[in-house]
């Protein structure tokens, strides 16, 4: 049974509180117990809390598919790229290295790589995601547009995003700023920029110690 | 929901015609891939042996049938006196479409056998001269007397039909088939 083309996953990064609530219900799931598929990365470690989940993002193009050479990573009509398949994949870890978003995870003890594949057990069965089920900010959202346009009036959902030169679009989608309209994000833009997270933290505290003494 | 499970996937943002054509052999789409899964081979596997199974025992039963359905009704041929030696008579037995032939190779001995030929059911044809009988079509030889193949593609022996012998007169009373 395919995914239901209505649900789409929906990521908010700003919502992230770092709670590693996915990564444990993650490593739940039946179908991979004690390995999370998902990855909770901290966007600039020395400098601030902030973290981002990184599910797959299923893309409609999959770097990781196309670079496999055993031909082992599919995709289903629904648009979702599947765990490599256990007798092709060699573990040749092509895809951990060609992924732009640094999804798939290899088990080098069963020589097979795994990845997250959306809970395609939950989801084809039209349950929600592990990760979506848990996050108590909602940072990882599964459902409807409408739903989620009603939930986040102030963001907007893109699935375009480039990675160098390669522009890529995703069955998953991104929440961002509405007002800053981004046509497309760029994945690889925090690598040029020097982190300026102490920064902004300390304006928005200042800010706020500002505000109470008026 | 609208799922499309021919749907292509097409790398690199480029149409399925600008595509290698090694693309059409190993596609990136779960439903075009023709992947036999181990538990799908395993399962081919043994329901075929299964069916091979099921099918001896199968022959068996009918052939325990077919012991069981009891004597084949005589029928009369023809006379002694009516077939000279070297001479040869067709008949049907047990019944219509089964025919057969009697052939008297010398003066005491009457032998007869079905004409199927054990190829491939073509009319074997007796040549008492030459002490055997020649399937025309593939040029199959049988012994005129045990009907064992002698030569040719048949590897069977025809079907032989007892005879009776009563008053002057050749009764059929039976048919042997041997398999081997």
């Amino acid at each position: 049974m395919p995914v239901p083309d209505q649900n789409e996953f929906f990521i908010d990064p700003n919502r992230c509180i770092g709670c590693q609530s996915c990564v444990q219900a993650c490593s739940e799931c039946d179908t991979h117990r004690g390995f999370s598929m998902i990855h909770l990365e901290y966007v600039d470690r020395a400098h601030s809390v902030q973290t981002v989940p990184v599910v797959c993002m299923h893309c409609d193009s999959p770097t990781c598919a196309e670079v496999c050479p055993a031909d082992a990573i599919k995709k289903t009509g629904d648009g979702v790229v599947q765990t490599a398949r256990k007798p092709r994949c060699i573990a040749c870890n092509n895809c951990v290295l060609a992924c732009p978003f640094g999804v798939p995870k290899m088990k080098t003890d069963f020589k097979l790589m795994m990845k997250c594949d959306m809970c395609y057990d939950r989801t084809s069965a039209g349950l929600r995601p592990m990760c979506a089920t848990v996050c108590p900010s909602q940072a990882l959202f599964f459902g409807t547009r409408e739903q989620v346009e009603s939930l986040r009036p102030r963001s907007t959902a893109t699935n375009r995003f480039q990675f160098g030169a390669q522009t890529i679009t995703t069955k998953v989608n991104m929440m961002t700023p509405r007002a800053g309209q981004a046509e497309y994000i760029d994945v690889t833009a925090a690598m040029n920029e020097r982190s300026t997270g102490k920064q902004r933290s300390l304006n928005v505290l200042l800010d706020a110690m500002y505000q109470e003494e008026q | 929901m609208a799922i499309d499970d021919q749907r292509v996937f097409t790398p690199g943002n480029r149409q399925p015609a600008d595509q290698p054509r090694w693309r059409q052999d190993f596609p990136i789409a779960w439903p075009q891939d023709h992947f036999v899964s181990r538990r799908d081979f395993t399962r081919f596997m043994v329901l075929t042996s299964l069916a091979f199974v099921v099918g001896q025992f199968w022959i068996l039963a009918r052939n325990f049938l077919r012991r069981r359905r009891g004597e084949l009704p005589l029928l009369r041929i023809a006379t002694v006196d009516q077939l000279p030696v070297g001479g040869a008579r067709s008949f049907a037995y047990p019944a219509a479409p089964d025919s057969c032939v009697l052939v008297r190779p010398n003066e005491n001995t009457f032998v007869a056998f079905s004409q199927k030929c054990t190829h491939l059911s073509c009319a074997v044809v007796p040549r008492p001269e030459r002490n055997c009988f020649q399937c025309p079509c593939h040029e199959g030889f049988f012994d005129l007397t045990s009907g064992e193949p002698l030569s040719g593609p048949p590897r069977r022996p025809l079907p032989r039909i007892n005879l009776e012998i009563r008053d002057g007169v050749i009764y059929a009373s039976g048919v042997e088939e041997a398999t081997i």
